[in-house]
């Protein structure tokens, strides 16, 4: 329960500063090469106890939490919501005042309410980092998208479109929060039913026809149409879906310029994204996976007091 | 019983239009002589009230008091308090009780649970539909002949146009308003708060303001199809003052009320995920807010009810999407309308008190809101200069639930007085 330069927890972008942000992205560059070598462990957080407590199912981030927290070298707990206290009606504030008795450091948070982090953040004295809740914020998933994108063309003045269900997507928001701070241009592309009201009030350029982003964009960050959340039938179909709104290679094909293509994952082939597209040259959706262990690795060192100029030494000299 | 005499105040009596200094006698639970310079009785209790208004008690046309079913929140004799401590003297439960208020034994219940606590008179308000789901009239006839005073199926909309036009239209042989909670629940499925930017922001699904407008939409037309009283619950939007304001211009029979929360707070109170400002209606944006201060100026708008709804502090300890709508509202309601609505210039002193007494009295057809002689003595006697803050450690309601906690506020109930008998004091220490 310590508090370095971000303050004690990662809730979301939103009320992070473009100093912070570009913090913690220059932290995660010297600890991408740890997960380059053939012993992928150094000492940083050695002692430090992290839960991490999955109320929604999760692979992608859970696992890479784990490895950021592993290659540091912390001690770490699953909780998922299934099979736990949670599932025999136990409350969020006691499930995590249950945690924070048995003497823990930090937790990492998925929970399906907006907000749910804050909640738990108020409550407990741990560091908390949000990996997403409902349609808030996931971000170090919009750090890692920053990151990526970073990796091939400066920030500032690119133009970047997330298109799809932004409405239910907080992969959405802390991408916007996240690429506005740092001077993007940022538009959102989708069919209105799946656009949150008031979005161009955040400073985003709205597109309604794929196309014309394209036409636009020199990134695309394609979300996922997350079919569990379609209660209430906000497209007719996936088949027109695609055909409306899929990112194709016909369609990239259609601009001269060569799109950085990113998927925050888990994609659905042939529904928001062209195979061809999601394995094709621009594509850097793998990249973004890679980016998202050091991401994380550079949250939990400064979340657990870190120092940034140290990172270089603290990882220490590589295994050789 | 012994007669009180309320002496030195400023009378407000909108029901004849008085606004003078006078003094109050009440005996044997009448109000028997509003005039200046009454002489002292040698067997009355002398109320010294220089620096206050007198008014007739306050009615409040939409309370949950939760009793029976939640008497772990709320109890008839513990919202009846609370009543008395905000200053009304008339309190209409909702009958969104378990089990519903669709039967006259129901009625029956609530009529001698408040009679029993001998605090705010209290009158039910009978289900629209059994069970309130929607389907088969409640027996409207029963329900008025054991005590009810109108019909609503509060919580929830009248489920269909046919049922909301047949309640119309039989209620008419009653003389009681049909009271509705103006709701497209298939616009709001899922919402949790206003829908706007904030909700964009947070995450939160939204509730557009057109889940209202659409049913204040179709309500109204079937007032001016049948005849019938609508009464418009807690309206929240600045499209609803504008179709009721028309409405009311070619004599449609519409009344409708406002709560202190959506004259006092936008959406930007659920900041921080802030569980006490979710109710539903949503707390909107600023120009709804002053199309609900321009309506309630206006008369557009009739009376400001407190939607009082009381929950436990572990239901509104969650999840901002799994906690429960609203707030509680007796105990601060007069504070609030002072500070907004008066202070703001808004309202006067006595359109407020017409608000919050006369007109809510005429809407439901009760026995208050008036110091005519030969009046039930139901006097509330406040200081609207005193400042005091906010303390939900304080309040009388079983519930703590409000997001006001802290706000200081002007205009203190002092003395609460119902059928002749104080029912409540202020306890001084609160005020700063």
């Amino acid at each position: 329960m310590s508090a370095g330069r971000l303050g004690k927890d990662l809730l979301g972008l939103e009320h992070l500063s473009a100093d912070d942000i570009r913090l913690i992205l220059d932290t995660a560059e010297p600890f991408k090469e740890i997960s380059e070598r053939a012993i992928k462990k150094v000492p940083v957080l050695r002692g430090k106890t992290i839960v991490n407590l999955f109320f929604e199912p999760s692979t992608r981030t859970r696992v890479s939490f784990e490895f950021a927290e592993h290659r540091l070298s912390a001690d770490t707990v699953n909780v998922a919501a299934a099979g736990s206290s949670v599932s025999k009606g136990e409350t969020l504030v006691d499930t995590a005042r249950n945690l924070e008795a048995m003497r823990i450091d930090m937790v990492v948070m998925r929970h399906g309410s907006s907000g749910a982090a804050k909640f738990l953040a108020d409550r407990i004295k741990s560091n908390v980092i949000n990996a997403g809740d409902g349609k808030h914020e996931h971000p170090t998933q919009g750090l890692l998208d920053l990151l990526t994108i970073r990796d091939h063309r400066p920030i500032e003045g690119t133009r970047v479109c997330i298109v799809g269900d932004v409405l239910h997507s907080r992969v959405a928001r802390s991408n916007i929060w996240g690429l506005l701070k740092l001077g993007a241009e940022v538009a959102v592309c989708g069919p209105q039913t799946l656009l949150p009201m008031g979005i161009e009030q955040l400073g985003v350029k709205v597109f309604r026809r794929i196309e014309e982003a394209i036409e636009w964009a020199a990134v695309l960050n394609v979300l996922r149409l997350q079919l569990e959340r379609m209660e209430g039938g906000y497209v007719p179909s996936v088949r027109e879906y695609y055909r409306v709104f899929g990112v194709t290679l016909e369609r990239l094909e259609h601009v001269p310029r060569e799109l950085l293509i990113l998927h925050p994952g888990p994609m659905n082939r042939g529904v928001e994204i062209d195979s061809r597209v999601a394995d094709g040259p621009h594509s850097v959706i793998l990249n973004q996976v890679t980016n998202g262990v050091a991401v994380r690795m550079a949250v939990l060192y400064l979340l657990a007091g870190g120092r940034p100029e140290l990172a270089e030494s603290a990882k220490g000299a590589p295994e050789r | 019983m012994r007669p009180i005499l309320i002496r030195g105040g400023r009378v407000i009596d909108p029901s004849s239009g008085t606004d003078a200094a006078a003094d109050v006698l009440l005996v044997d639970g009448k109000v028997t002589a509003v005039s200046p310079k009454l002489a002292p009785r040698g067997d009355a209790e002398v109320l010294d009230v220089t620096g206050c208004v007198v008014a007739p008690g306050f009615v409040d046309l939409h309370a949950h008091l939760r009793e029976p079913g939640r008497e772990d929140v709320e109890t008839i004799a513990t919202g009846a308090r609370a009543a008395v401590a905000g200053g009304f003297t008339s309190v209409c439960a909702m009958p969104n009780t378990d089990p519903v208020t669709d039967n006259q034994a129901a009625v029956g219940f609530i009529v001698s649970q408040a009679r029993r606590a001998g605090m705010a008179r209290v009158y039910p308000i009978g289900a629209v539909s059994l069970g309130q789901k929607g389907e088969q009239l409640a027996e409207f006839g029963e329900l008025v002949a054991a005590g009810a005073v109108g019909v609503s199926d509060d919580g929830r909309p009248v489920a269909t146009a046919h049922l909301m036009r047949t309640a119309l239209e039989y209620a008419l042989s009653f003389g009681i308003p049909v009271i509705d909670h103006c709701e497209d629940v298939s616009l709001s499925a899922g919402g949790s708060m206003h829908e706007g930017l904030v909700s964009t922001r947070l995450g939160l699904k939204g509730i557009p303001r057109a889940a209202e407008d659409v049913i204040v939409a179709r309500d109204l037309q079937l007032a001016e199809l049948t005849g019938g009283h609508l009464h418009c619950a807690h309206v929240s939007t600045a499209g609803a003052v504008a179709m009721i304001r028309a409405a009311k211009a070619r004599g449609v029979r519409v009344t409708a009320e406002v709560t202190p929360h959506h004259l006092a707070l936008t959406d930007v109170a659920c900041e921080g995920y802030e569980t006490n400002a979710k109710m539903n209606p949503p707390l909107r944006e600023l120009p709804d807010v002053a199309a609900l201060r321009a309506g309630l100026a206006d008369g557009t708008i009739d009376c400001i009810a407190t939607d009082h709804a009381p929950h436990h502090y572990d239901a509104k300890e969650q999840e901002f999407d799994n906690a429960p709508f609203g707030v509680v509202g007796l105990e601060t309601a007069l504070g609030l309308a002072i500070t907004e609505l008066v202070n703001g210039g808004v309202l006067s002193l006595a359109a407020l008190v017409r608000c919050l007494s006369t007109r809510p009295a005429e809407v439901a057809h009760l026995p208050a809101g008036t110091l005519a002689p030969g009046a039930p003595a139901d006097v509330v006697v406040f200081d609207p200069a005193a400042q005091w803050t906010v303390d939900p450690a304080r309040f009388f309601s079983k519930s703590r639930n409000t997001p006001f906690a802290g706000r200081k506020l002007f205009g203190l109930v002092r003395w609460t007085i119902v059928g002749g008998a104080i029912a409540h004091r202020a306890d001084l220490s609160a005020a700063t």
